[in-house]
């Protein structure tokens, strides 16, 4: 199953709709690091909020992802861990670190909103 | 024949995919026999992981899931079975951070937190048999 990808200004959005495979989970990391070229896009967001499981391997492509993004000069953010998963993860020992995370879509296109203002302008986003 | 979605369940574990299935199916099974959301993604969580050690150490397998009744208490067993090498050091495999594969070495003594029992018998003959039960709260 392909996630779809979308360009939302200069961001690209990828919402995870269903279970994912592993191949599914490295195309779409492949994919976003692709496109982040493609459409010189600044930022990628990862919408999660319907995953219901991220075991070791999903949590470490999506690091891996965050990483290849960051190497190509854009930022990423993952959005909308579910509580239930945050606590499955928590229990399993893992961690997403180095990797940005938000709430929802809303919060994550804000935190992407001052991450790009700062880049361009050297800017110190207010804390 | 409609097959009884409480009756234990068999799969065969050989790819990515039947990772995602037997999660399916393990999370399919908690929520027929009432276990909440939350320990419902534990008990997938768990089952993929072990899904996942299947394919990464012995290649094939098989994953089953079945209801259990023990002292009055109600919950879910899954079993993981391969037939593969077997673990070497099962103690030094238990502890956080140790892995054989590359890997973040957090699979088993993850499962074991995830769910309530957890056992462990693996030698190099008869490959590894991972038992493991959480409770209905």
């Amino acid at each position: 199953m392909l996630v779809p990808i979308l360009k939302q200004g200069q961001y690209l959005i990828a919402s995870v709709q269903a279970a994912l495979t592993d191949a599914d989970l490295l195309k779409l990391r492949d994919a976003l690091t692709e496109q982040v070229g493609t459409f010189r896009s600044r930022g990628v967001i990862v919408d999660v909020t319907s995953l219901d499981v991220m075991d070791s391997f999903a949590c470490r492509t999506l690091s891996d992802l965050a990483n290849m993004i960051k190497l190509r000069g854009a930022e990423t953010v993952i959005v909308g861990i579910q509580p239930e998963v945050a606590f499955a993860m928590v229990q399993l020992g893992l961690k997403l670190e180095d990797v940005a995370t938000a709430l929802d879509l809303e919060e994550g296109l804000e935190f992407l909103n001052r991450k790009t203002l700062q880049m361009r302008h050297g800017i110190k986003p207010p804390r | 024949m409609v097959s009884n979605p409480l009756d234990k369940i068999r799969l065969a574990v050989k790819s990515d995919v039947d990772i995602v299935l037997c999660r399916q199916k393990g999370r399919e099974m908690s929520v027929q026999m009432g276990f909440t959301y939350s320990d419902g993604a534990l008990i997938a969580t768990a089952i993929s992981e072990l899904a996942r050690n299947i394919v990464k150490y012995a290649n094939v397998g098989e994953i089953s899931i079945s209801p259990v009744e023990v002292g009055g208490k109600t919950g879910i067993q899954v079993i993981a079975r391969d037939e593969g090498p077997g673990i070497r050091n099962i103690d030094l495999a238990m502890q956080d951070g140790y892995s054989t594969s590359g890997g973040l070495g957090l699979g088993l003594p993850g499962v074991r937190r995830l769910m309530d029992t957890f056992e462990i018998v693996s030698n190099d003959s008869s490959g590894t048999k991972v038992t493991t039960t959480k409770w209905r709260r």
